[in-house]
């Protein structure tokens, strides 16, 4: 979805305020918020892409004027409501115990898979230029420039398929994950940093071969 | 309203005094998702302790001081940054996949999540406000030596920028530049010159004069 979230690149939002000595939590509020996060997480009603694309889908006022924190509460509003978690029966809270052993634990969504990576380091590659209506990873800033594999990272859970509509069982079928460089000018034209380089971290359908475009 | 007798209570508890809405909205969720059995608010509070007390930079910095130190151990984190940060005791959510990058003078890396708030939790604990605000996010990727101006650091103008944009589950973890005069130091006297942000790389390692005046 092409939503406020995706913000790379925009020039409106002034410097970064970082704050001396900032404490975790400004307010009760968000010790508060963070844990009911991870507490219903952890009743595994929703995955991780059905979470933020459940943020992403916020009002683009709302979204930009909220707090990150403020952001998760409003999402968890949307989850609860589509999941209906409030009106099942058989969900229990989870212990202290059981959620900080869920919090410690490697909850990887690398997978096997018998399908052999079609891309290699070293190789250019083209961001597909996807415009999807429901959650992609694909930044808008890459779609459609070239850049280059720099690491092949494993099979990973997709998460355009994994973030199905709340209530439905999202499809994991995993596919193989990349490191893929753009240089500053590909991405931002001739006036850019010449010595910039920023990666992006794309799934296999979001490239495309270039093999045979014209240089 | 207001009484003389409950203004005393509102000392003791200042923060049942003037609930903003969000401390509202989020207590009345709490309420709710408790008399529902969904949640135990003792377990929340358990979830809260471990990331205001026991996870944090703190963390991170270990990992780089031994990386300083250890040259065996920094060619392991550079090669398997999963592993080598496990082997210290960090891991969980949101650090599956970890990667370590390694600051030079050719070189400078800056991590960034672009569409959310993606940060390696074990190792750095929960990001910082303006981490996930859209100033640092919109303009990292297209200016971060203005990001970088933002924090008060300038670099060479030919050094080499590299952003991590985090778009999937891979954390990333940059290992700043040893300060010169650190010969003599302990891991642990290392570790102290290692900040949050010179592990994101926004920043730089501290130096020494300016930790032991």
């Amino acid at each position: 979805m092409n939503g406020v979230h995706d913000l790379g690149g925009l020039q409106s939002f002034g410097p970064v305020l970082p704050e001396q000595d900032e404490p975790v939590f400004h307010e009760e509020w968000e010790r508060r918020a963070l844990a009911i996060t991870l507490a219903l997480g952890a009743l595994g009603q929703w995955n991780i892409d059905q979470s933020r694309h459940a943020r992403e889908s916020l009002p683009p006022a709302t979204y930009l004027s909220s707090s990150y924190y403020e952001i998760w509460v409003r999402g968890l509003e949307v989850l609860m409501a589509g999941t209906g978690m409030l009106e099942q029966d058989g969900l229990r809270a989870r212990t202290g115990a059981e959620l900080l052993a869920g919090v410690s634990a490697q909850g990887s969504y690398e997978r096997p898979t018998e399908r052999e990576p079609r891309y290699a380091v070293g190789q250019r590659v083209r961001a597909r230029d996807l415009n999807p209506v429901g959650h992609t990873r694909l930044p808008r800033y890459a779609r459609g420039r070239v850049g280059t594999v720099v690491a092949v990272r494993g099979a990973h859970v997709f998460p355009d398929r994994n973030a199905a509509t709340l209530g439905q069982l999202p499809d994991q079928e995993p596919e193989w994950l990349y490191t893929v460089d753009f240089t500053g000018r590909e991405l931002w034209g001739e006036d850019a940093d010449p010595t910039l380089t920023v990666s992006v971290d794309a799934w296999e359908p979001y490239l495309q071969d270039v093999t045979g475009e014209a240089a | 309203m207001s009484t003389d007798a409950d203004h005393g209570q509102h000392h003791d508890h200042p923060e049942f005094s003037e609930l903003s809405p969000m401390d509202a909205r989020v207590r009345a969720l709490e309420t709710l998702l408790t008399e529902k059995g969904l949640v135990d608010p003792a377990a929340l509070d358990a979830v809260v302790e471990r990331y205001e007390t026991e996870v944090g930079p703190h963390n991170g910095a270990q990992v780089v001081a031994r990386a300083w130190a250890d040259p065996a151990y920094r060619e392991w984190l550079l090669k398997d940054a999963t592993a080598a940060i496990a082997s210290l005791g960090h891991v969980g959510r949101q650090g599956e996949h970890m990667v370590a990058v390694e600051n030079t003078p050719e070189r400078h890396n800056m991590v960034v999540c672009t569409l959310c708030s993606c940060y390696p939790w074990p190792v750095l604990g929960l990001p910082p406000v303006w981490y996930k605000a859209p100033a640092y996010r919109s303009k990292a990727v297209i200016d971060p030596r203005g990001v970088l101006a933002d924090f008060g650091v300038t670099l060479p103008d030919d050094t080499e920028i590299k952003v991590w944009d985090s778009t999937a589950e891979v954390r990333y973890l940059v290992i700043p530049r040893r300060p010169e005069g650190t010969e003599d130091l302990t891991v642990d006297e290392l570790a102290a010159l290692v900040t949050r942000d010179s592990m994101i790389g926004t920043g730089l390692a501290r130096s020494p004069e300016r930790v032991t005046p």
